[in-house]
């Protein structure tokens, strides 16, 4: 095809009806994937145009878009030059960076241990344990803020840090939720992998342990970064208990501190919300799309159950 | 273990025992022996504060706790325990105990005016029944400020003496006394009433003593002089009842953390204490008209939003994983990373984005594909349910487009060979194969999904938080147009604005566990059948 100049001589019957072919079977799949691209990616530009704004408050218009593009946004965030306004962007950002990663390793091994305990082990009350779970993961952990706020309040004049505005806290009552959500993503997992291998492991004298951490960790690689980066996000995100906990304004996560940019609708300061929240999506994004492969694996091995 | 046989029984045992002896002191073990030590650490750690803060709840749970972690790691028994203590741990204090005490929190009046225990209560009650004592000479005092607590200090015998509301006059160290007056304080900052500090200094009444009925220092508006108030009630300690010394009323403790007279009616200008009330909380959801039909409105839309949400989602994630479940096409991993990026986009600042996109008059939706038409989304109850449709199903059709194409490319493809060869037309294979095979597959993904959207508050909360609010009352108990069960849980704790009624808004939580619970049971048992039936 490609030597052949096509361009000013009348296609022949064969090529149009390749071409008609090609249309119908392959073609129009390209058209809906540039529209779902396209739906997909317009929020995005969206807020690139915001965050490149100069207004202090209000939406800026969308009409004008691109008209007037200046980093002031960015400046403020890292400068915290507005004193109308409380901006500790960077400790919003390494809060939220340490929360998040302790949170995602604690869950991956608690959460692994626990199901390597289920899948290989056998003994009294297993069963027991694994329908106490299933039920105790039904109740989100949102649902209790009242009595997490409580908690903290008495733990805290006892150990401070385990009270209020501490960040330790709230990895720990994000930990709490490590066992309910995602053991069962990862026992079915581990269920996948042969028994056969522990066993001749076994017999060659290595001991639970080294069973654990050498063999079975490193063949559920996949699930473990599934539920790293599910637990990642998901106390990227999580705002209510986040708030309760924290109150002290450079103590205060992403979803936390943008809130506050824009929980007035007088006063919101939209291009700083959306300046904060493309740098803040960083570092989420590049996991997302660095760990696709195994998503993608990790998301369907829950569903089709072993 | 103090039976432990001096030659094991078994050949097991007696492998065990030699591999326990041969990996006794190898890397593995050291680093065990230095984790445990930290945690003993921390624990004794906790264990000496528990019992310096005289708290024994805390301490108990730290002793136990510390045992049972030193056992499982310890003994040679126990292995699956070695892997489920550490999460278990986690667990059973920030989930099951934060649910129990959900449960207990549900059947008490915890809330505004019942925050304290009773003991504070009666001592408030003293403070705020006060007459100014007529024969008692004031005080000179300073005020003091720490953080954000507030104190009155004063001479007394020529020594320094300071306390606050719920703490009587006692010595106080670090003071400088220049001319029987207090000049500075190591650690407080000495301050006068403003406009901004007048409020919280205005209640702040001093017992003089232990016994509350010896009268309350209370500052005046220059912050250098307090009068001596005394009770106009007296609190008898035996009788456990108030009785107003003006009108002679007595109040007694009527088992509601309240004291009321002897009609039942509540002591005029008295707070009230924590107190088990019972199922009073159920019993003002369910028979309470006021709070039961805005509720029942509130049940219907959130399982109307929950279902539309999984529905739309995953018809347009099915269709999209259909178009694209093609090997022919090119780019398909291009196509993939651009479409999921809304689910990779963190939920919360998704959720605001939007709620400036649908902004009625700079909004980029009026602006683009209305032609500039001031549409006023978020305004409008019925257009408000719609955008939140509207964007829960831009949020979560990239999830289902991903698990809609790994279930399809988990089809065996002899099943669709087969089917072909017999002749069935693609509709038919849609159908009867692809269609059943698939739904098996995500139906517990399903289901969890409408778990998660029924409560799923980021989203609400973040977008149209709970509004548009039925008129301007001001009354902030009542649900908004799109408010889901959580969101108007966390609308009846009132941490944002109105009087909190945590009592109330647990009694609420643990309906909404029950629901969730009974509906994920039924649909679990539901898919199993779906699954015998393949």
């Amino acid at each position: 095809m490609s030597a052949i100049d096509t361009s000013n001589v009348p296609l022949t019957n064969r090529a149009k009806a390749h071409r008609v072919k090609w249309w119908r079977e392959v073609g129009w799949r390209h058209c809906v994937g540039v529209v779902a691209v396209l739906y997909s990616i317009f929020p995005l530009v969206f807020a690139v145009n915001m965050a490149l704004s100069p207004g202090k408050t209000g939406v800026p218009d969308a009409s004008k878009l691109f008209q007037q593009v200046t980093g002031d946004q960015f400046v403020t965030l890292f400068t915290n030059n507005r004193p109308e306004t409380q901006v500790h962007f960077l400790n919003w950002l390494a809060n939220t960076v340490i929360v998040g990663i302790f949170t995602a390793i604690g869950t991956v091994l608690m959460g692994g241990a626990a199901a390597y305990a289920f899948s290989r082990f056998r003994y009294k009350g297993r069963r027991t344990t694994l329908t106490a779970l299933l039920i105790i993961q039904m109740f989100p952990q949102m649902l209790a803020f009242v009595a997490v706020f409580l908690l903290l309040k008495s733990l805290g004049e006892v150990i401070p840090i385990l009270g209020q505005d501490s960040l330790v806290a709230l990895i720990c009552v994000y930990l709490g939720g490590a066992l309910g959500v995602n053991t069962f993503l990862m026992y079915g997992f581990f269920n996948t992998v042969p028994i056969s291998l522990d066993e001749a492991a076994k017999i060659d004298g290595a001991t639970h342990a080294q069973i654990f951490w050498g063999i079975i960790l490193r063949l559920v690689a996949p699930v473990l970064a599934v539920v790293g980066l599910l637990s990642f996000i998901s106390s990227f995100s999580e705002y209510i208990i986040a708030k309760l906990v924290l109150t002290t304004p450079t103590k205060w996560t992403v979803a936390v501190g943008l809130y506050s940019l824009v929980a007035n609708d007088r006063y919101a300061a939209w291009g700083l919300f959306a300046a904060g929240a493309l740098i803040a999506a960083i570092p989420v994004l590049a996991l997302f799309l660095f760990l696709q492969r195994y998503i993608v694996s990790g998301l369907t091995a829950g569903a089709v159950k072993g | 273990m103090s039976e432990l046989p001096l030659k094991p029984r078994t050949q097991k045992s007696r492998k065990a025992a030699t591999m326990a002896v041969a990996g006794g002191w190898g890397p593995g073990f050291i680093v065990k022996l230095i984790l445990m030590a930290l945690i003993d650490a921390i624990g004794i750690f906790g264990v000496i504060q528990a019992w310096r803060a005289g708290s024994t709840t805390i301490l108990v749970v730290a002793i136990i706790l510390l045992l049972v972690v030193n056992y499982v790691y310890f003994a040679r028994r126990a292995i699956p325990g070695k892997y489920l203590v550490p999460g278990m741990v986690f667990l059973l204090i920030f989930q099951v105990y934060v649910m129990l005490y959900t449960a207990y929190v549900s059947i008490t009046n915890y809330g505004d005016q019942h925050m304290g225990s009773k003991d504070a209560a009666i001592t408030a009650i003293q403070s705020q029944h006060t007459a100014v004592a007529p024969d008692k000479d004031p005080y000179a005092i300073v005020v003091l400020q720490k953080g954000t607590d507030y104190y009155l200090a004063t001479v007394v015998d020529g020594e320094a003496e300071y306390g606050t509301s719920d703490q009587p006059l006692e010595a106080l160290d670090g003071a400088t006394i220049t001319d029987g007056k207090i000049t500075a304080v190591d650690g407080y900052d000495i301050v006068k009433p403003d406009r901004d500090n007048w409020d919280t200094l205005q209640t702040l009444a001093v017992p003089l003593s232990d016994d509350a009925s010896q009268g309350f220092l209370m500052t005046e508006r220059n912050g250098t002089q307090a009068k001596v108030y005394l009770p106009t009630v007296r609190y008898d300690k035996a009788a456990d009842t108030f009785t107003d010394t003006e009108t002679g009323l007595v109040y007694h403790d009527g088992g509601k953390g309240q004291f009321v007279d002897d009609a039942g009616k509540k002591m005029p200008g008295s707070v009230g204490w924590r107190a088990v009330i019972g199922f009073a909380n159920y019993k003002t959801i369910f028979a309470d008209t006021k709070m039961m039909v805005p509720l029942l409105k509130v049940l219907v839309w959130t399982i109307c939003f929950a279902f539309l949400s999984v529905a739309t989602t995953f018809f347009l994630g099915l269709i999209l994983a259909l178009v694209f479940n093609s090997p022919r096409i090119k780019g398909q991993k291009i196509y993939r990373t651009l479409m999921i990026l809304p689910y990779a986009f963190p939920g919360f600042m998704t959720a605001l984005l939007w709620k400036a996109m649908l902004n009625r008059d700079y909004g980029v939706i009026n602006k683009w594909i209305f032609f500039g038409a001031e549409i006023d989304w978020l305004g409008n109850p019925w257009l408000a349910r719609l955008s939140i449709i509207l964007v829960n199903l831009w949020l979560g059709y990239p999830y289902m487009f991903l698990v809609c194409t790994g279930s399809l490319q988990s089809i065996p493809s002899e099943m669709m060979e087969s089917a072909r060869v017999d002749g069935a037309p693609p509709l038919r294979q849609f159908r009867s194969i692809t269609l059943p095979l698939l739904f098996i597959a995500v139906a517990p993904l399903l289901i969890s999904s409408f778990a998660f959207n029924f409560n799923n508050f980021n989203l609400i909360f973040m977008l149209t938080g709970g509004g548009p609010l039925p008129g301007t009352g001001s009354d902030t108990k009542i649900p908004g147009a799109t408010d889901i069960l959580i969101s108007e849980v966390y609308r009846l704790a009132g941490v944002d604005l109105g009087t909190p009624d945590y009592g109330l808004a647990t009694a609420l939580s643990i309906l909404i566990f029950v629901l969730v619970g009974a509906i994920a049971a039924f649909s679990f048992r539901q898919t199993r059948k779906l699954e015998e039936m393949a």
